[in-house]
């Protein structure tokens, strides 16, 4: 079943610019870019956010360039180095639109992946990731599910059974655990309990974690009730550069992958190449190499990071952070060489600190690297509690860069 | 007990076979002709919101024969489990199909193999109709290596990929959407094909059955929803379970049919019905009135819910393999003799089957480790050093003789081991998820070096 059209990357400039790019974390309004090309581009009108001071290219992001110091983590004034002339190749776009693209490309590519979710057909998706994939594919390949998480993730794993390669979107990923059976039984063992017959080329994927006051039900973080699920994989895009690579990666991907995107990082935006490329699932991202202190996180705390990395900087500290990406399995060649050269670790995550992604990391790091670290890991979490509705409480549950630049001097001590 | 109607044509040729049978040497096997026989059910269907299917149903003496030689099969298996259970080579739990070998053998003659079948964890006779072997289900049932899943699923999870037996489900309930999921990929491809979701009574009242049959009519999927009403689920009895036990009735404007469930050309006739009827308009729910011998699983007696005489009385008027036997021998398609020699073919080939089920090894320990993950793509993350990792598995092969449970202690050992020999290097725990199969052959000579 050859694919009949072949996805060129030159579409992609047909980009909706319907929405206006706005960052979540800018208290600065912008202006919506009207011109899309890549050879113009406006300065200091809108905000970039970045991974780095440019673009990855090769899919082995070690990032061995040259220092440069991410003075922009999040939403401050645009950057004022010569690297974002115009004639920068790539496009930008923001990261619900890198996935989109991730899917698009990959649908294209391959006539057995599929979309199944509540509101991604005709809607064009609540985070509008799927938006105008049903008007192109049709309504057997995009398709608009009632609300039902247990049977459709089921439906996903029965087709996925057979060959096809469903993607299923959790409009919020906390409505996946109606469908924790599902994903834990029938996706993440089936493979093991045939004997290897059947492989589930599943991915399932959708925002989760602490958004604005969106109340405790709805913010949920669900990567660590699936972590122990043998047999699936997880990964947290952080990027509309890493979005669009573990996008395609997962769909490629022969293992169940679930993706997990955060609600507040829908509107990153970046400028990511032209070619086809994808991620490593199973690699962790450079960001920022150091010397002092390991820092490792993923997912919206990377930006939190990021912010208090500046600070950092400036108080004298040289942190490296890691974006470890793959929550299950944890890359920890990459981070076990970062320990070995820094022998200080710090995990910032968003997870809660029962149980969570940071749990499972130090016991990996405590077990495998104890001799390497000159302290004992430490390790910042959201509190042990529902997400509060009320503003100030809910930035109080997650961790916020004053305390990450607290915990990093604590630790070079 | 005048079962059934002759056809003129079908006495004529049965008193011709008569001379022959007779004639013929006792060591022929009975494989009978295909010569059209009509048979009636032993009850009318009841349907809901369609057309019942005819009574009358084709078939032939050779159907006849193979129905009865596959259901012996799958009773002597069934009890023949039930003493290796007893005799602990079978543990944990064991599901038995005996007195429902209809449904197996029945809807199997209606379809092909590219017809998908799902079904929950009382999945034996299933596996063996969709064309498994006997070793294979005993091997697995013992935990051996040539099981069907490698000894890694145990009773509740046979599967046959190249025949479209998808299964073999513990989580009861779950199995109905996967096997919408299946009519959905066959709807998506275009096959032509259907796909039969099987499930009990008990898990009649689950929530995901409706979520999916909502779904399949939404989209018009052929999926055959299967209702296997053995009137008990686990150890509690319909009518306390269901307010309305009318299992067939329950999909609303979802058509149903109510079958003898021990009439195994009941269920064939039904089954080529439902086919034809979803893959023209979608779903279709079919009720099979069965009944289970057993209890639930080997751990439940049977007899603390329902008494020893309603079990024997089943046994005696509505044993599949009792109807399928008077229907031959009225017919004259073969003689009582022919039919005790075909049972004592069927013992001699379980008892072969499990012998040689008992020589086949338990799985290696590594096995512990392959078929977590599918190969990825072609980027594996080996743990904190890949050296360390390939040595630890190189060193597991030769620990081979571990047992499993004992492995992880050996692991740990083993992980001290390696720091103290192999200098620097830093012992590792496996992390779960980084082992990946065959992904470390290449990696030996690294580890060697």
């Amino acid at each position: 079943m050859a694919a009949t059209f072949h996805g060129v990357g030159a579409t992609v400039a047909a980009l909706s610019s319907s929405s206006s790019p706005s960052n979540s974390f800018g208290s600065k309004k912008l202006l919506s870019s009207p011109s899309r090309s890549f050879s113009v581009r406006k300065r200091a009108s809108f905000t970039v956010v970045r991974s780095d001071g440019s673009v990855n290219f090769d899919l082995n992001s070690k990032g061995r360039r040259a220092q440069q110091l991410i003075a922009n983590a999040v939403a401050t004034k645009a950057d004022s180095s010569p690297a974002s002339s115009s004639s920068k190749p790539g496009h930008e776009l923001l990261l619900f639109e890198a996935l989109r693209e991730g899917l698009e490309e990959e649908m294209e590519r391959d006539p057995c992946v599929c979309v199944m979710g509540e509101d991604v057909g005709h809607y064009g998706g609540s985070y509008k990731v799927t938006k105008g994939l049903a008007t192109k594919f049709g309504d057997l390949r995009v398709l608009d599910t009632p609300i039902a998480e247990n049977s459709f993730t089921g439906m996903g794993i029965g087709a996925a059974m057979t060959g096809l390669r469903p993607v299923v979107e959790g409009m919020n990923m906390g409505f996946l655990l109606l469908a924790f059976n599902q994903i834990s039984n029938n996706c993440g063992m089936l493979h093991y309990t045939s004997g290897g017959q059947f492989t589930i080329p599943i991915v399932i994927r959708g925002p989760g974690g602490v958004g604005r006051q969106l109340g405790a039900e709805h913010s949920q973080r669900l990567e660590s009730y699936f972590q122990s699920i043998p047999g699936i994989q997880m990964v947290a895009c952080s990027t509309p550069y890493n979005a669009k690579g573990l996008m395609k990666a997962a769909i490629r991907s022969e293992n169940p992958v679930i993706l997990f995107e955060h609600v507040l990082l829908y509107n990153l935006k970046e400028r990511i190449p032209d070619e086809d490329y994808i991620c490593n699932l199973e690699e962790a991202e450079m960001v920022r190499p150091g010397e002092h202190v390991t820092i490792l996180t993923y997912s919206r705390m990377r930006y939190h990071v990021m912010q208090a990395a500046k600070t950092l900087v400036n108080k004298g500290y040289d942190p490296e952070v890691i974006d470890i990406r793959s929550l299950k399995p944890f890359d920890l060649y990459t981070i076990g060489n970062s320990v070995k050269k820094t022998h200080r670790v710090l995990i910032v995550e968003e997870c809660m600190r029962t149980g969570g992604i940071g749990a499972s990391l130090t016991a990996a790091i405590t077990e495998n690297f104890n001799d390497y670290l000159d302290a004992p890991v430490m390790c910042l979490s959201s509190q042990d509690v529902p997400t509060p509705y009320a503003g100030t409480l809910e930035e109080w549950t997650v961790v916020q860069p004053a305390q990450i630049v607290t915990a990093v001097e604590q630790l070079c001590q | 007990m005048a079962l059934s109607h002759l056809a003129a044509s079908a006495s004529r040729s049965s008193s011709l076979l008569k001379p022959l049978s007779s004639a013929l040497s006792l060591r022929r096997s009975i494989s009978g002709d295909n010569s059209p026989l009509t048979v009636e059910t032993s009850v009318p269907f009841t349907s809901h919101q369609c057309e019942a299917p005819s009574r009358s149903v084709e078939t032939n003496p050779k159907e006849l024969l193979t129905f009865f030689r596959d259901m012996a099969l799958m009773r002597r298996m069934e009890i023949a489990a039930d003493s290796l259970y007893k005799a602990k080579l079978i543990r944990g739990f064991c599901h038995l199909y005996d007195g429902q070998e209809a449904v197996a053998v029945g809807m199997e003659a209606a379809i092909t193999k590219k017809d998908c079948i799902i079904t929950a964890y009382r999945d034996h006779c299933t596996f063996v109709s969709r064309g498994g072997t006997l070793l294979e289900v005993f091997a697995e049932l013992m935990g051996r290596q040539a099981g069907c899943s490698k000894g890694k699923g145990g009773s509740m999870h046979f599967y046959k990929k190249d025949s479209n037996f998808y299964g073999g489900h513990g989580i009861v309930g779950a199995q109905v959407p996967l096997g919408c999921g299946l009519a959905f990929a066959q709807k998506y491809s275009k096959d032509e094909t259907v796909t039969f979701a099987l499930y009990g009574d008990g898990a009649a009242n689950q929530g995901q059955l409706f979520e999916a049959l909502n779904i399949s009519a939404l989209w018009d999927l052929p999926a055959i929803l299967v209702c296997e009403n053995n009137h008990y689920g686990m150890g509690t009895a319909e009518w306390r379970a269901a307010k309305s036990p009318a299992y067939y009735k329950r999909g609303d404007y979802v058509p149903g049919l109510k079958v003898d469930g021990m009439d195994a050309l009941a269920v064939k006739q039904a089954c080529k019905f439902a086919k034809e009827h979803a893959l023209k308009n979608g779903p279709i729910i079919l009720e099979m009135d069965t009944y289970r011998y057993h209890g639930h699983s080997m751990s439940d007696p049977g007899s603390t819910y329902r008494t020893r005489d309603e079990i024997s009385g089943v046994r005696q008027e509505r044993d599949p393999i009792e109807r399928i036997r008077k229907l031959i021998l009225s017919h004259d398609l073969a003689t009582e003799k022919e039919l005790k020699d075909v049972e004592k073919e069927v013992r001699k080939e379980v008892d072969d089957a499990i012998a040689q089920a008992k020589e086949s090894p338990m799985p290696e320990p590594s096995e512990l480790f392959t078929n977590v993950y599918a190969k990825g793509l072609g980027v594996e993350s080996f743990g904190a050093d890949r050296k360390e990792v390939a040595f630890l598995r190189e060193a597991m092969h030769d620990y081979s003789f571990l047992q499993m449970e004992k492995s992880f202690y050996a692991l740990s050992f083993i992980a001290q081991r390696s720091h103290s020999s192999v200098g620097t290097a830093h012992p590792v725990l496996i992390y779960p998820g980084l082992y990946w199969e065959d992904s470390f052959s290449t990696k030996k000579e690294e580890a060697c070096a």
